[in-house]
């Protein structure tokens, strides 16, 4: 049961917590039998002990990986309640192996990264820090659909914490709104979710939670959810748009965004770290993970609407973005931005939106994350974040200014940066697809550099016009080890994608199979057509925006 | 077909290391790298790598006209099913031509360099921070012209972009250098858009062909599929020209091209280049001269082949790069700023390398880009000597008599004047000359007979500007403050010797590309256009048929146009200089206007900049995000439920165990009653 090999992900999703159970056995026994406390530091040190060596599990998971196998992999199964079809199940596939590598990397990375600036209640920070990397880890790893709630509803207790405790003036408004607010779209799908746990008993004749069926069984991915003639809550169309609702809040789309800004701004630097690395990516995580194969048809059919707002969210957290006064703030508009390419790649329902936007999925979590960290080193130093107080820091912290521009231009997308892969795929996939979206999201690329090197300008050029940043110190030996890990993912992904995206390609075919197979399955069931054939398929010869030579001859007449 | 070589990877790859070094060097280490390791890598590496382009383009011409493709293979960049942007370089007469430009006018840019930045002390690390940007330029440069498809064409279209970011705002302590670099990143991500786009488009419509791909050679032999493709439009485009039927190719021309505009600074997209004088001098020489400005020009050759398939691209980008001539040409007229006249200079004369470019004079076009480079840097150079001896004085009207003083720049400095003015026999008199004939053949450009004339005139404002910046710098009496004039004086060898190698450079540089009427008429040589004849394999240029004669006679008309410009300038700034303020004062409304730059600048700030500014804070954050989503929507809904429970459901939780008894016993009435009835 604990054999590394064989249980490699429960380990890895189990590690963090057991850390704790570790950390409070030693606490415990250390005041009653020794009546002494374990020190801030030793917790620390401990922390961040559990965090590597988490991140070295899922490391393990990487190097382990077949990127040939588009199915699950390393697949965990035991019984947990039989009768009601909830089992302990777990597995990886080439969706969720990057996710769960970028959250590894990210908690150590922010753990050492906040090392001097979280000083009070340390053991609780460290606490709620390993209690959320359980959360995240088993979401993106749960097969089962119950686990996959339970897991998604546990990460949202310590972030509130973590924003609650730790945060700026505002924290308890941000975190409230940042808790009910998700809370909310989660209820919703929990409807959404056991309307479809009905429709699947129904059709197989057991209950079963099991997303995708074990060992040739069947799942609820196998369910037939009809497009029309049942009653309308068991509609694809009004199943996706719940489902939809809850992953949009978390994603954030537009207009369901601005818990973003205010919990950005409220939260400590490990807080936005790792919301904006992390947790936004359920949300999107959501959508190609469940959404678009559940309920393909309704997938292609909202596909419209999903189009309209990623692009309004391109456009509008842009320039939102632009006048914003206080870096956080930029920065999470600059989210909004970002994720408005990821949602369009992924309905543009070709391999590369799809592999555009998991890789994006990635950047995004290492750039926005590496952001919010740098921000949080020069907040450390001045108790401030509005852009005004800044000015010429490049002068006084060359090293920092480095780093920082890297971490802007690979948000900018910059060829050879991680931004630009992303970003570039997706484009390209959408352009197959959707032409005027793609026109229309190209515009971003011009816009984030608008308020990107604006804010970059301000901060670090020009005259050193406030004393209070005379004095200030460039990064510490422990900051730069933080920069530098934060950068060498950028570049790697920016310079050898193929690392990312080759164990990527089976998985993404095989979920574009899945939805064609589930759109003709409907497609005979209904006795019609299916709208899935407007996918691009293989086959040359398809782009929909194109005519022939003989065909334009005859408009021409 | 092609043969490889793995040496090739190198050419870009020792600037790549040199800047990397002494990056990383930056970062971690405590003191600068001395000043004998900086100058030993950051010129080392460019010069390396001339001699081993030098090495490469011989191995190149050993192989027969048709067989002249070097490739180097790394790896798969981007590989998505079917899209594939292999990391790949390819080296043929057209990169061939680039790589020498690049590596040789930079290797004299970059010695330069240590003499202009050595005088610098606004920070410690200046020097090796200068350097290291240099060298990551030319890496991005060598990428740019060296890569095999259109996806390592961008990351060296974005490199150098970077790089122009960084060294215009290389004194970032003074804001307007950074406002002026970003600003250059910003407009050039105009044209940015533009070129993903035509990426798109064309990747897409060669798949829809049967042919994926973004290679240039395979795009160019399978372009002919593509011909007569149209694109489906939505009906609400109906109200636009030619609609429906808007060809497929002319689409994507025209999209690369707005990237073109972008990079090399073509109406309307040029706003930036003259504010990106607010770079170090030997900046603006390499990269807003020499160089990178120039990549729009390379590109369109380098797609020539889509080109010479869309006449009405083409026509664009001639009529585009023939306004932006005699605009930018006027506007230099009346710049004070010894680096702006440049500037404007430059943005005009890359109107010329378009126009050439747009007739399908694609050789033309890459000959004045070669051309351009050895005066143009000539001359950039030269004004950063001016500027050092004035002690960082850029104001022309208070320099003059500067030729006794400074005797080597002065000389150095006429040779570019010359040869940019277009008189015989120096380079730019061959280049220029062929763009202007290949204007004049150019049947397929509507309107060309006015573009053919718009460019005649060009070449004598061209003249005219250039003699009157001479006049004004080194003829006279100096204009300067006492304490400066004194201190005018040479500057050392770093700074003389590219000078000079540049002006010889400039005089013998047309042998290159000679018209073949002067290699037969005066030397016996037949063909004597070796670039021309180089270039064939890649960028067909249109062949002409007019008689000797008639070339004789525009060659001549162009020349004495171009006396013509030097006649005035002569007049007004040298001989009789006093009737230039009254001719000023009569046309005072339009030399305001001129002075101004049209006002451009400030059209852009009202009717773009501004208004968008305005709308996203007052109308998308104040009203639509904080106001409608947030507060109304957002935290209305949570006032609702607030106000239902406080109005309304609350008084159910009234504390009255009276009321909670009545209330259990009339719900267990109804409840039985249910279940009675029920029954």
């Amino acid at each position: 049961m604990f054999d590394l090999q064989e249980n490699l992900l429960s380990w890895v999703i189990f590690l963090p917590i057991a850390g704790i159970g570790i950390l409070l056995a030693l606490e415990a026994a250390g005041r009653i039998f020794m009546s002494r406390r374990l020190s801030d530091r030793s917790w620390r040190v401990a922390g961040m002990g559990f965090a590597l060596g988490n991140f070295g599990l899922s490391l393990m998971v990487w190097q382990r990986f077949d990127p040939i196998d588009g199915g699950l992999q390393l697949v965990e199964r035991s019984a947990w309640i039989p009768d009601l079809g909830i089992q302990y199940y777990v597995g990886v596939d080439g969706i969720s192996l990057f996710l769960v590598v970028m959250t590894g990397f990210l908690l150590p990375v922010t753990l050492l990264a906040s090392w001097t600036d979280i000083a009070s209640r340390v053991k609780q920070y460290v606490f709620f820090m390993l209690c959320l990397q359980t959360g995240m880890m088993g979401a993106f790893l749960s097969m089962n659909l119950f686990l996959f709630y339970l897991f998604w509803e546990l990460m949202l207790i310590p972030m509130y914490f973590i924003i609650g405790i730790w945060g700026g003036p505002r924290r308890l408004y941000a975190t409230l709104k940042f808790f009910i607010y998700t809370m909310a779209g989660s209820l919703l799908m929990l409807v959404g979710l056991l309307v479809i746990y009905y429709l699947n008993a129904q059709q197989f004749g057991f209950l079963n939670f099991d997303y995708i069926g074990y060992g040739g069984a069947s799942g609820i991915i196998d369910t037939l959810i009809p497009t029309a003639g049942a009653p309308w809550w068991q509609t694809q169309f009004w199943l996706f748009l719940v489902f939809g609702l809850a992953f949009a809040v978390k994603v954030p789309m537009f207009p369901f965004h601005t818990w973003l800004p205010d919990a950005h701004v409220e939260a400590p630097t490990p807080g936005s770290a790792i919301l904006a690395g992390v947790l936004l990516k359920f949300g999107t995580y959501g959508f190609i993970r469940f959404a678009m194969p559940l309920f393909p048809e309704a997938a292609v059919e909202l596909s419209g609407l999903v189009f309209g707002l990623g692009v309004a969210g391109i456009i509008y957290g842009a320039l939102v973005a632009m006048i914003q006064q206080d870096i956080k703030k930029l920065v999470a508009y600059s989210s909004v931005s970002h994720l408005g390419f990821v949602m369009i790649g992924l309905f543009a329902m070709n391999l590369q939106g799809l592999e555009g936007a998991l890789l994006q999925m990635v950047n995004h979590g290492i750039s926005t994350g590496a952001l919010f960290i740098l921000i949080g080193m020069i907040y450390e130093r001045r108790h401030v974040r509005e852009i005004s107080e800044f000015g010429g820091l490049a002068k006084v912290m060359p090293v920092f200014a480095t780093f920082f521009l890297i971490a802007t231009f690979s948000s900018i997308g910059l060829p050879m940066l991680n931004g630009f892969v992303g970003e570039f795929l997706i484009l390209l996939g959408t352009f197959a697809a959707a032409p005027w979206v793609a026109v229309l999201a190209t515009t971003g690329v011009i816009l984030s550099a608008v308020y990107m090197l604006w804010m970059y300008r301000r901060v670090f050029f020009g005259p050193l016009t406030n004393e209070a940043n005379r004095g200030l110190l460039d990064l510490s030996a422990r900051e730069k080890i933080v920069a530098v890990a934060l950068t060498l993912p950028m570049f790697w992904i920016g310079i050898y994608p193929a690392s990312f995206l080759r164990p990527m390609d089976a998985a993404v075919s095989e979920l574009m199979r899945t939805m064609e197979q589930r759109g003709a399955d409907i497609a005979s069931h209904n006795g019609g057509q299916s709208a899935l054939a407007s996918l691009p398929a293989e086959t040359p010869g398809r782009v929909s925006w194109l005519r022939e030579p003989d065909a334009s001859a005859e408009a021409a007449e | 077909m092609e043969s490889t070589n793995e040496l090739l990877r190198w050419i870009p790859l020792l600037p790549l290391v040199a800047a990397v070094a002494s990056g990383l060097w930056l970062l971690f280490l405590r003191s600068p790298m001395p000043r004998g390791g900086v100058i030993l890598i950051g010129c080392g590496a460019p010069i390396a790598s001339f001699l081993l382009s030098i090495q490469q383009v011989f191995a190149l011409t050993r192989a027969v006209p048709e067989k002249r493709f070097i490739v180097d293979r790394l790896y798969t960049w981007i590989g998505a099913d079917p899209f594939h942007a292999e990391l790949s370089f390819l080296l043929d007469p057209l990169s061939a031509v680039m790589i020498l430009v690049v590596t040789g006018v930079g290797s004299l840019i970059h010695l330069y360099s240590v003499g202009y930045m050595d005088g610098d002390h606004r920070e410690d690390r200046g020097f090796q921070r200068f350097f290291c940007y240099m060298n990551l330029f030319t890496f991005s440069m060598l990428v740019l012209v060296l890569g095999d498809n259109l996806a390592v064409l961008f990351v060296g279209w974005e490199g150098v972009g970077l790089c122009s970011y960084l060294l215009i705002g290389f004194w970032f302590l003074d804001d307007h250098n950074a406002a002026c670099g970003q600003k250059a990143f910003i407009v050039n991500r105009i044209g940015d858009f533009g070129f993903l786009l035509g990426i798109f488009l064309i990747f897409w419509a060669f798949w829809d062909a049967g042919h994926p791909t973004i290679q240039f050679l395979s795009m160019s032999q399978n372009i002919a599929a593509l011909e007569g493709r149209t694109l489906a439009l939505p009906a609400w485009l109906s109200f636009l020209p030619a609609f429906p039927v808007w060809s497929l190719l002319t689409v994507a021309g025209l999209c690369f091209f707005l990237g073109a505009c972008g990079k090399s600074a073509q109406l309307p997209l040029h706003v930036w280049l003259p504010d990106a004088m607010a770079g170090p001098t030997p900046v603006s020489a390499l990269i807003h001269a020499a160089t990178m400005v120039t990549a729009g020009v390379y590109m369109v050759a380098r797609l020539s082949f889509l080109y010479s398939l869309t006449p009405v691209a083409l026509s664009t980008i001639a009529w585009v790069g023939g306004l932006t001539a005699l605009f930018a040409g006027t506007i230099a007229l009346c710049q004070n700023d010894i680096k702006k006249v440049l500037a404007y200079s430059t943005v005009s004369q890359l109107g010329f390398m378009f126009l050439a470019a747009g007739a399908m004079a694609y050789s033309a076009a890459v000959f004045h880009v070669v051309t351009h480079a050895f005066f143009k840097a000539l001359l950039f150079l030269g004004a950063g000597s001016v500027i050092l001896g004035m002690h960082h004085e850029q104001d022309i009207s208070k320099m003059g008599g500067l030729s006794k003083r400074m005797p080597w720049t002065r000389a150095t400095f006429l040779v570019g004047v010359l040869a940019i003015s277009g008189v015989a026999p120096l380079s730019g008199f061959f280049s220029k000359d062929q763009i202007l004939l290949g204007a004049h053949v150019a049947n397929h450009v509507p309107g060309q007979t006015w573009l053919w004339l718009i460019s005649v005139v060009t070449v004598a404002i061209t003249a005219l500007y250039m003699f009157r910046l001479y006049f004004r710098v080194f003829s006279g009496e100096n204009r300067a403050p006492a304490q400066i004039r004194s201190g005018i004086r040479e500057q050392g060898n770093w700074v003389v010797g590219p000078l000079v190698v540049l002006a010889l450079l400039s005089v013998i540089g047309g042998v290159f590309g000679m018209p073949d009427i002067y290699g037969e008429l005066f030397f016996g040589i037949p063909d004597s256009n070796s670039l021309l004849h180089f270039l064939e394999p890649v960028a067909k240029s249109v062949a002409y048929d007019i008689s000797h004669l008639r070339e004789f006679l525009l060659a001549l008309l162009a020349l004495s146009v171009a006396g013509l410009g030097i006649l005035v300038a002569g007049i007004l700034y040298y001989f009789r200089s006093d009737l230039l303020a009254p001719m000023t004062a009569r046309l005072e409304p339009l030399y305001r206007l001129v002075l101004n730059k049209f006002w451009v600048d400030e059209l852009y700030d009202r009717a773009i900049v501004r208004p968008t500014l305005w709308v996203a804070d007052r109308v998308l954050f104040r009203r639509i995000d904080v106001g409608l989503i947030d507060d109304v929507a957002v935290n209305g809904t949570a006032r609702l439920v607030r106000a239902v429970a406080d109005r309304g459901l609350k008084y159910a939780q009234s504390g009255f165990t009276q009321s909670y008894v009545f209330l259990m016993l009339l719900g267990s009435a109804v409840l039985l009653g249910y279940l009675v009835a029920g029954r």
